[in-house]
């Protein structure tokens, strides 16, 4: 490791802790929290450990997916981008991204699955595939320890606007905007679980509750349905648009993906 | 569903609100509080539980978003209830607690719900009833 990377690795570290540290009693902009804080000892120590952490059964079916040939074209994503552990360092953190062909930001799911296409010409790679969570899983794994960095492109401002306007909105007929539960209410108790502050920095997950891995897209589909309102499909615009403000709030932040959650 | 009419009736009455109370049933049937008790305890109904703690010691999971309901019943008479339950945004917009009575002013609801109140109005009245008891 270089000594800038060591260096960058042991200031990760240093802000992980202060950050964990902080009293519950003074959330603020400075002392957001992971989701990973608020679980159980238990949860907390199967997502720390990696033999325990059932994610990385995704991260190794993606490992042997990035260099196995696809589609007509015979090629793996090995081919054009190397070794993953380099080139794709740091892609998972700034994702959602503006993605020129379709001029439309894309999480780092629908650009894998844009890529298997574009360049691989290989079938789709459906939404929630276990192909899709694996690759995902094994790339946002390359992030573990960096900064959520959102791009800063002005053809992403109207889409993470339109995500921050999305998470204010009441919705449902239980009448709750994301804001209400996960900015005013979070650390409290809805029925048994401790509502988080939704921050994005541990997808893809395994969740318990699914005994299966999942996106960001799945989690916040949950929440949709869990109000009562209407879900959208996914890849829909409202589901990366969301991911784009989720993503603004959590700049800074480590990313510990793949996490584990109840 | 067989048998049930589509749309034979509007699914909210309509209600006057006096102060910051409803003092008029809505149905002008008593409430069953032992109904009103299954239905807050529910988790697919009434969802109270999932915000709010109550001397309901069989529930073992309950919310911290709103206030206790323990002795709520002699915090605040029927018709205070009432309009609380219907809806609470008439006293507080920015509440949390949802309107359960109320179908109008709801953006993106889903297919399954929309146009229905969280409680038809007999429910509300069996709520009511229920926590009505609930006075220490
Ligand atoms: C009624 C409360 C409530 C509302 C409204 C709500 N959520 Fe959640 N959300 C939760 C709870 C509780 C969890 C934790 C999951 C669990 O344990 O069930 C959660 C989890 C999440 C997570 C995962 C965080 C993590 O650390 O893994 C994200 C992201 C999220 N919600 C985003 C949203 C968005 C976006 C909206 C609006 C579309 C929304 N939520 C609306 C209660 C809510
Ligand atoms: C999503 C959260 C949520 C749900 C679900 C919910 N409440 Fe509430 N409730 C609140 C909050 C928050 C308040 C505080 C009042 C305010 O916000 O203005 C409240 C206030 C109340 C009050 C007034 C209490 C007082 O001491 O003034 C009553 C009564 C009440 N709720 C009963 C119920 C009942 C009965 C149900 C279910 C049928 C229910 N609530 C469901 C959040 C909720």
């Amino acid at each position: 490791m270089s000594r800038v990377a060591a260096g960058a690795r042991v200031l990760a570290l240093v802000a992980a802790t202060v950050v964990l540290a902080a009293s519950p009693a003074c959330v603020q902009s400075d002392a957001r929290r992971p989701g990973s804080a608020t679980m159980s000892p238990q949860t907390r120590a199967m997502q720390r450990d990696d033999a325990q952490n059932p994610a990385m059964l995704w991260v190794a079916d993606g490992e042997a997916l990035w260099s196995r040939a696809a589609g007509p074209a015979g090629r793996a994503c090995a081919d054009c981008h190397g070794d993953a552990r380099a080139s794709m360092r740091g892609v998972a953190a700034r994702h959602p991204a503006y993605d020129e062909a379709s001029r439309r930001p894309v999480d780092l799911g629908q650009r894998i699955a844009a890529c298997r296409q574009r360049h691989q010409q290989a079938g789709p790679l459906a939404p929630e595939s276990h192909e899709r969570l694996a690759l995902e899983a094994y790339v946002a794994l390359q992030s573990r320890g960096m900064a959520v960095a959102p791009p800063a492109d002005p053809r992403l401002d109207a889409h993470r606007e339109r995500g921050r306007a999305l998470f204010h909105q009441r919705i449902g007929q239980l009448d709750l905007a994301c804001a209400q539960c996960h900015d005013a209410n979070a650390g409290k108790r809805l029925g048994g679980s401790t509502i988080p502050e939704a921050h994005p920095t541990g997808y893809p997950i395994y969740r318990l509750e699914w005994q299966s891995a999942g996106s960001l897209q799945r989690r916040l589909r949950g929440c949709m349905g869990g109000v009562r309102a209407e879900v959208p499909p996914y890849d829909a615009p409202d589901l990366v648009d969301l991911a784009l403000h989720l993503a603004s709030r959590a700049a800074g932040m480590i990313v510990d993906a793949p996490g584990v959650r109840p | 569903m067989a048998g049930a009419p589509a749309f034979a009736q509007p699914s909210v009455v309509p209600v006057t609100v006096v102060g910051d109370a409803i003092p008029a049933s809505l149905t002008g049937v008593p409430g069953d509080a032992a109904r009103g008790r299954a239905i807050v305890t529910s988790r697919r109904s009434g969802l109270c539980l999932l915000c709010h703690a109550g001397p309901f010691p069989e529930e073992r999971f309950q919310g911290t978003l709103g206030p206790d309901l323990r002795g709520v019943g002699a915090r605040l008479s029927a018709a205070q209830l009432r309009l609380r339950v219907v809806d609470g945004r008439r006293l507080n917009p920015a509440t949390t607690m949802p309107a359960y009575h109320r179908v109008d002013g709801l953006a993106r609801v889903g297919n399954a719900w929309r146009g229905k109140p969280l409680l038809d109005a007999q429910a509300v009245e069996d709520v009511v009833a229920l926590l009505a008891t609930l006075t220490d």
